[in-house]
């Protein structure tokens, strides 16, 4: 084992696809010579040149759907969109073209195409630079989602999509890049669709993704000094979805909440609750929780926007209360 | 720009058949249509003929070919076989697309045919990414032809695909079809630029003329032109192509934006009557070979039409075939 930011985690990735892949490129908005927004790409240009590392003009729709018209043909892209919340630039070509071309050519074409993006709030952006659309590319049948937690996670999920023939949005949450992670030295892949037990317990279920994920973790410590024994699931990836690892946890425990850093009409924890209760209603004492950020446009003082996202302290009062432990 | 004759009498032969086979395929799809067969959405290409058939003969194997949901036209002028893609339109399982696409989405990997695109402008970014992936391949000087119509230029991606095609020197023919009217709205109502839409190409560097699309000698002698100097590296050319629809935008079109007077003024330029009278004057076709051809095209449009009545309906369980495709080995 070796330790490492998830930064370098997605920078390894994304080096070890243009050492072992001619076919593969990177594209997007100051990946090269500024050296990336959130730095994953730096030193990138001078390793591999401008000809692999291009750096686009801001137009998200052309440069997104160039991706897939690349793929098309053959080449295998990673395309980079600054921030999820730019992708609603180029949903066309993401949701009305990548994700349509397999199946309305009835498997004469594939789109292997990564979109890379940057996901979450609680960096004080307000409310355009703060989103998570993750749960919406996941109600679209074609596309992959993939909203990796740790570093370990990322190399791992990173590899398996590079050799999946199919759009694939590979989320970051913008607040993990520095968090700190064992990462194996040999090589290793993470299949898509396979939920994570980061915690074992035995009295309540906590899924989550992405961001959310150390907010569960956290919030089961606290559990454990009450006395109440928390499982924690990662799902990292949402589309496919590992039902079974949720359901059979809950099997387990009884009890079920899920934590998601969204707004919650529409909310991907709807999707998780509703599987639950479908799959294991005669096993649950109460109520499938969702903990989602309320429905508000994230705001920009500190305070206020801190009182959106869900905390481990939120988790533990509504698992508490309502479950009468 | 006036037309030059510099064809032979067989190329004469094979420009007639493939214009005449689009016309009675689309006018056997409207009757299909009429009879409940043919669903959806269909957009008939009667009247724009030159322009497929004056332009894509042209290119080669290895080169692509993009466009939009008014693709019958294309899938043929490309070869595609005219029973599947009647079976397509029949939602039938022998379709280009097992029965999944219908008519605005015909696609053929083998022939180089990218489809069929039914969210205007949406194959814009496609055909930039398919000339990338071409010109970072290094392997051959092919090019990708991308057809869209006047109503299209006006979306953001045509503007932000213009540029990246430019700026990249990516080898792009870009070929509007403009028939005047972007569903019921005339193009002097959604054009700043008026009727001439081709210097909306200049500030983005890219050459671009404005032909007669109706003259089938004249598009194909300007896309050999375009398609040469793509070739050589030298970036995107655009060419516009001024045609007329005689039918409606789609079989849903009461066309009561427009006068009939109109329509019939427009049919007095059809390209495939210029075109007969041409070959006939020239000695290039006798009327022998033209009585023909028009069997020879009614008769292979009676057998697509068979055969896509008498094709099986697709199996429910391709209903879950293909959303994803298998991962690499």
């Amino acid at each position: 084992m070796t330790e490492m930011i998830l930064r370098d985690a997605v920078a390894k990735a994304l080096r070890e696809a243009l050492d072992t892949d001619d076919r593969t490129f990177l594209m997007g908005e100051d990946i090269g010579a500024y050296g990336g927004p959130y730095a994953v790409t730096k030193g990138f240009l001078e390793d591999y040149g401008e000809d692999r590392i291009r750096d686009t003009p801001i137009a998200e729709a052309v440069f997104v759907g160039a991706g897939a018209g690349a793929a098309m043909i053959g080449m295998r892209p990673i395309v980079e969109i600054m921030t999820i919340n730019f992708s609603l630039v180029a949903m066309d070509q993401i949701v009305n073209h990548a994700a349509k071309l397999s199946y309305m050519s009835n498997g004469q074409l594939s789109v292997p195409l990564i979109i890379r993006t940057v996901t979450g709030g609680g960096g004080q952006l307000a409310a355009t630079h703060s989103q998570s659309f993750e749960n919406w590319y996941a109600s679209i049948p074609g596309l992959r989602v993939v909203v990796p937690a740790t570093p370990q996670d990322a190399l791992g999920l990173f590899r398996t999509c590079r050799k999946d023939n199919n759009p694939v949005i590979f989320a970051e949450h913008s607040l993990l890049y520095r968090v700190r992670g064992e990462v194996p030295e040999e090589y290793y892949e993470i299949p898509l669709g396979q939920a994570r037990i980061a915690r074992p317990g035995e009295d309540v279920t906590i899924v989550s993704y992405s961001g959310m994920v150390r907010v569960a973790e956290e919030a089961a410590e606290k559990l454990d000094e009450l006395g109440i024994s928390a499982e924690v699931i990662d799902l990292r990836t949402l589309s496919p979805l590992d039902l079974e690892t949720v359901v059979e946890s809950v099997k387990k425990t009884n009890r079920a909440v899920v934590v998601e850093e969204t707004w919650k009409t529409g909310g991907f924890s709807g999707t998780i609750a509703s599987n639950i209760q479908e799959a294991a209603f005669d096993d649950l004492d109460g109520p499938v929780l969702r903990i989602n950020g309320p429905d508000v446009p994230a705001p920009y003082a500190r305070n206020i926007e801190q009182a959106m996202i869900p905390s481990a302290d939120w988790v533990v009062e509504s698992v508490t209360y309502n479950f009468g432990l | 720009m006036t037309t030059t004759i510099n064809i032979e009498p067989a190329q004469a032969l094979d420009i007639y058949s493939t214009m005449l086979l689009i016309r009675r395929f689309e006018e056997a799809t409207e009757r299909l249509y009429q009879r409940g067969i043919v669903r959806g959405f269909l957009h008939t290409y009667i009247g724009e003929e030159a322009i497929a058939v004056g332009a894509i003969p042209n290119l080669r194997e290895d080169d692509y070919i993009i466009g939009h949901y008014r693709d019958h036209g294309h899938a043929l002028a490309r070869g595609i076989d005219p029973n599947k893609a009647m079976a397509e339109l029949c939602g039938k399982s022998t379709g280009t697309s097992g029965g999944k696409g219908g008519s605005m989405h015909i696609f053929d990997a083998e022939k180089h045919f990218m489809g069929g695109h039914a969210i205007v402008g949406g194959q814009f970014p496609l055909a930039v990414g398919m000339a990338l992936g071409i010109k970072m391949k290094k392997e051959k000087d092919s090019v990708v032809m991308c057809f869209f119509g006047d109503g299209a230029v006006q979306e953001g991606e045509f503007h932000e695909a213009m540029n990246l095609a430019s700026l990249w020197k990516l080898p792009i023919i870009f070929m509007l079809e403009n028939n005047l009217y972007g569903m019921g709205t005339e193009v002097n109502r959604s054009n700043a630029g008026g009727e001439n839409i081709f210097n909306a190409a200049e500030p983005y560097n890219i050459p671009a003329v404005q032909i007669d699309g109706m003259d089938i000698l004249l598009v194909r002698e300007t896309v050999i032109e375009g398609i040469k100097k793509v070739r050589e590296g030298n970036g995107p050319v655009f060419i516009e192509s001024m045609a007329y629809r005689y039918h409606g935008h789609s079989m849903a079109d009461p066309t009561n934006y427009r006068a009939n007077s109109e329509v019939e003024e427009q049919r007095n330029r059809d390209p495939i009557d210029r075109f007969k009278a041409l070959c006939l004057n020239e000695g290039l076709l006798t009327s022998e070979d033209i009585s023909r051809i028009d069997e020879e095209i009614d008769s292979k449009i009676q057998i697509a039409v068979e055969f896509a009545e008498q094709s099986p309906e697709p199996l429910l369980e391709s209903l879950y075939t293909n959303i994803y495709a298998a991962p690499e080995a």
